[in-house]
């Protein structure tokens, strides 16, 4: 047993341990051992990741683990590469929710169900990646997806009325979602499984070529369609801005930041590794899908006044985004340009990696301010910046890597995905042609909206005055919660200045998934080099040289200077008195023209409710306005789909009466047309 | 590069000064003079600067900032040199993400003043941006797309060597889509009126409006560098010829003479234009962006036809 298998079995132990701990003590203690043991869990996973991005390779079998099967665990660079970003992020979000889980008492994050839960949520995001056989996988992400429902529900008891029916709501949606995707999983995997004869990896990647291409495209369907769902791909998202606000912060850091990452593992696991790459259509699938998610999403987020909502459709943008990364991996793979392929990859993967470390930041500081305020509403927030510092100065790092602008740690993975995208020209077809354009506009887009929902998050909940009391009274986070951030600030700042140092593991992890041909990166600390496109990136050469300017415009500025700087001035107020909270612009008001522009695309629905006076109708006494973004996709597909399922469900409710005989009829009945419909079969 | 952004900082005010002064003419007045530009900021380092209640860092930052990305910028962009020391980073995609970030700085410092203004102007900057954002890197990735790079100096020696790149309808559609957003990006007519005083008509005015002194002076002498910059940009892009593809000095100082008169009769000409265009309203904007961004989509979409293989 090398460092990897050691590092895991450690991970399973301490997952056993955190869950049995957080079930029986009690109090304070639950919550620091469920923790401890948690963070040591993520440190082992970030240590068995790390060793497999180094070249390490482990595998595992435990025949009498699994009935009929056995269970079956490898890791190779690709595993690892997902390992590690998990284990890091559960090290850091654990530490985190020591402090988060304390505030809240005997309810919520702190109930002994979410405290024995956590631990064997944060065991099956690491395992999940090293799963080595169909029946160990479906395992392992059907557990993941148990575990992390229960822990969206923990806030549901001790909660008011109207949040209970919220989390309640988010629960249901996340719950029937990811069983549908898991229905379709099943359904992939197994037929699969049946044409290649054997359900290990090993066996998949050897039956896949006896399969026909028509089973071939069907399984890489059935299969992308359930991973695109965990992945929060539109138009299969709705879970998504509904469960990440709704659970605890620290739940949803784990969930935006390590579990919806697994559903691009899956495409890449499936599409690339096992099945072996596919034809064209399999990829402008995946493409299609990750361009309407990202745009989508950063529309959604633009609207969004909720902060964890607008993080949650941010989530849903960059998952897109990696997912553009994969699709166009795979069109160039298929049009023999292994090289591009080989980069669009790594970028796909090097975008989920700083999307992991800034979106699990970002959803930390999120918590931070939920605890302090009580608000997810940004139109109430506002001046939190004097009040909480150093949650401040985190929310900026994490909204710079957010923005995908230098010197961010976003920056790069877009850089490398349009530089993968200017070689898509090789890719013959009409159909391409028309397609990758679209989706280099959608990076395009989604980038440039991007600024505007950072800015917004910022810049309304942190600047400016408080627009409420309890915005007002906010005080700064506990020391562990400030530890976890600074662990998750110190992952983003080392991700922005120095991410040649992942080129090396990045290149390993590609060549595990076989999308393309020789290390797509050549790393080293200072520069990112792309040898065989003649491109050269180095983000701490930028970082230095934007420092340096800015200390000198400093100097220039101070030397240049003839008077003191007048502090504490009055705000120019056009002579009305001074300007109060209620006139500083809102999240609201500041994406209102934003939403003008995408009116078409947005439809939003507003109505104005006047009341006039009884004596007159043209003196007005109440004038009410309400407007509303809903998610378009959700309005027009799901509710259709609602109603009539809905529908069917009555009308099918005459068919059961309530008399027995009719019921002996129906057996009756259905027997006979069975046995007919075999007999004509034959 | 020293002397690119040597030359930028000193001739941004200039360059405004010459629009200016052509505008005036243009429209029957006097003028200022050229060197006025430069006599403003001469008097606003003379007086205090102002840091009003409740703002932060961000607020103190911001200028410096602009100022400073758009100095990177000027120093990375081969305005006058496709040779220079960081001809490798000079990235057409890092070009466009330091803008932004400049933009970005200076929102968030309207945001942080907390006023109904400053709030208005990043909102409307931020719109605008945002779809500008896009429109710039679209063409960017059009223009890229012959050279197989985006690093600009392959670019600009490609459009050197081979110029019936630049006549290319992909080119040209490119070429139209960043003119239109350069203009937006500057805030020029028709996006933003530079010379307003009414608020309500502001963009980039309302959101600076609570700086004073020196740090205004930073506010629009990096408004008016990031104009030299784009133009110099263009006309890099447009018209290379001229630029040169050593380091030996006195072709350097050739082309950075050209570069001047080129930039010069771009900022002369977009001057002319303004006095007989009025300013679109905030909400028409975007279908002028939406425009440019159809345009820049087209570019690319005609760069995959006409030489895809």
């Amino acid at each position: 047993m090398n460092a990897i298998g050691a590092a895991t079995a450690a991970a399973a132990a301490l997952a056993a341990a955190g869950g049995i701990l957080g079930a029986a003590l009690p109090g304070r203690a639950r919550v620091l051992a469920s923790g401890v043991c948690t963070a040591a869990l993520g440190a082992a996973g970030l240590a068995a990741g790390a060793a497999a991005l180094r070249g390490g390779r482990w595998s595992a079998t435990a025949p009498a683990l699994l009935p009929l099967s056995g269970a079956h665990l490898a890791v190779d660079a690709l595993s690892g590469l997902f390992m590690a970003v998990a284990g890091g992020v559960v090290l850091a979000v654990a530490v985190y929710g020591v402090g988060y889980a304390a505030g809240h008492g005997p309810y919520g994050t702190g109930s002994r169900t979410a405290q024995a839960t956590l631990p064997v949520f944060a065991l099956t995001l690491l395992l999940v990646p090293a799963a080595a056989s169909v029946s160990t996988f479906l395992l392992l992400w059907e557990l993941m997806a148990l575990t992390s429902l229960v822990l969206v529900l923990a806030r549901h008891r001790g909660g008011g009325p109207g949040e209970r029916a919220a989390v309640r709501e988010a629960g249901l949606w996340y719950g029937v979602m990811t069983h549908f995707a898991f229905v379709l999983l099943l359904a992939g995997t197994g037929l699969f499984a049946a044409g290649a004869g054997g359900e290990t990896f090993a066996a998949l990647r050897a039956g896949a070529h006896a399969l026909s291409p028509g089973t071939r495209g069907l399984v890489f369907v059935l299969t992308a369609l359930a991973f695109a769902t965990k992945a929060g791909a539109v138009p299969l998202h709705p879970w998504l801005p509904r469960a990440h606000p709704e659970a605890p912060s620290a739940v949803s850091a784990l969930m935006s930041a390590a579990m919806v990452n697994l559903g691009v593992y899956g495409v890449v696991r499936l599409g690339f590794d096992l099945l072996g790459g596919g034809p064209r259509w399999w990829w402008l699938l995946v493409l299609g899908l990750g361009a309407l998610s990202a745009v989508h999403g950063i529309l959604q987020a633009a609207m969004a006044s909720d902060l964890k909502r607008l993080l949650a459709y941010s989530t849903s943008e960059n998952l897109g985004l990696a997912l553009i990364g994969v699709g166009a991996a795979g069109l160039l793979s298929d049009a023999g340009r292994r090289a591009p392929a080989a980069l669009a990859l790594a970028a796909a993967l090097l975008h989920l990696v700083n999307h992991a470390a800034f979106k699990a930041l970002l959803f930390c500081a999120a918590g931070s301010v939920l605890r302090a305020t009580g608000l997810r509403d940004l139109d109430r927030m506002g001046g939190l910046r004097a009040r909480m510092p150093a949650t401040c100065a985190f929310f900026a790092l994490a909204a710079l890597g957010a923005v995908a602008l230098p010197p961010g740690n976003g920056f790069l993975g877009e850089w490398l995905l349009l530089q993968s995208l200017v070689h898509g020209l090789a890719v013959p077809g009409v159909v391409t042609a028309l397609v990758l354009p679209l989706a280099v506009a959608a990076i395009a887009l989604s980038a440039g909206l991007a600024a505007a929902v950072f800015v917004k998050a910022l810049g309304v909940a942190f600047f400016a005055r408080p627009r409420s009391a309890p915005a007002g009274a906010a005080v700064e986070s506990p020391p562990s919660m400030l530890a976890g951030m600074g662990l998750l600030a110190a992952a983003c700042t080392a991700l922005a200045l120095v991410p040649g140092l992942l080129g090396d593991g990045l290149s390993r992890a590609v060549a595990a998934a076989g999308a393309g041909d020789g290390p797509p990166l050549a790393g080293g600390a200072l520069a990112v080099r792309l040898d065989r496109l003649a491109a050269t990136m180095s983000p701490l050469w930028v970082a230095c040289a934007l420092t340096a300017a800015v200390a000198v415009v400093a100097v220039a500025a101070r030397l240049l200077a003839r008077r003191r700087r007048r502090d504490n001035a009055r705000l120019w107020d056009c002579g009305g008195g001074a300007p109060t909270a209620r006139m500083s612009y809102t999240a609201t008001s500041f994406a209102e023209p934003l939403q003008r522009v995408f009116d078409d695309v947005l439809a939003p629905q507003q109505d104005v409710d006047v009341t006039p006076v009884r004596a007159s109708a043209y003196l007005v006494e109440r004038v009410r306005f309400r407007r509303s973004v809903p998610d378009r996709v959700e309005h027009r597909l799901y509710r259709p789909l609602l109603s009539a399922v809905s529908q069917a469900g009555r009308a099918a409710r005459r068919l059961a009466t309530g008399s027995l005989h009719l019921y002996l009829g129906y057996g009756f009945s259905g027997l006979v047309a069975l046995l007919l419909a075999l007999a004509a079969a034959r | 590069m020293a002397a690119q952004v040597a030359a930028v900082c000193a001739g941004a005010p200039l360059l405004t000064g010459m629009m200016r002064q052509v505008r005036a003419r243009l429209e029957g007045r006097a003028g200022a003079g050229v060197g006025q530009p430069w006599r403003d900021l001469r008097k606003l380092m003379r007086k205090e600067a102002v840091t009003p209640q409740g703002t932060g860092p961000a607020f103190r930052m911001a200028p410096l900032l602009l100022v400073a990305t758009t100095a990177v910028v000027a120093a990375l962009v081969p305005l006058a040199s496709t040779a220079t020391p960081a001809g490798g980073s000079s990235d057409l995609i890092l070009v466009v993400a330091l803008l932004a970030l400049g933009t970005v700085a200076l929102a968030l410092a309207g945001l942080d003043t907390g006023t109904a203004f400053g709030g208005m102007g990043a909102s409307r900057e931020m719109t605008v941006a945002a779809l500008v954002e896009p429109t710039i890197l679209l063409a960017v990735f059009a223009l890229s797309m012959p050279s197989g790079s985006t690093n600009l100096a392959a670019i600009v020696s490609g459009g050197l060597r081979d110029p019936d790149r630049l006549a290319s309808p992909a080119g040209l559609l490119a070429t139209a889509a960043l003119a239109v957003a350069v203009l937006a990006e500057t805030g020029r007519l028709p996006v933003d009126n530079p010379t307003t005083h009414l608020e309500l008509t502001m963009v980039h005015e309302a959101m600076v409006l609570e700086y004073a002194g020196p740090d205004l002076a930073l506010v629009e002498l990096g408004a008016q560098m990031r104009l030299a910059v784009l133009l110099g940009l263009l006309a890099s892009l447009a018209a290379p010829w001229g630029i040169a593809t050593t380091a030996r000095p006195a072709a350097v100082a050739l082309a950075l003479l050209l570069l001047a008169v080129k930039v010069a009769v771009l900022g002369a000409v977009l001057a002319a234009a303004e006095v007989f265009w009025a300013k679109l309203r905030l909400f028409r904007v975007p279908e002028l962006l939406a425009g440019s961004f159809l345009l820049a989509l087209l570019a690319v979409t005609a760069s995959y036809f006409l030489t895809g293989e």
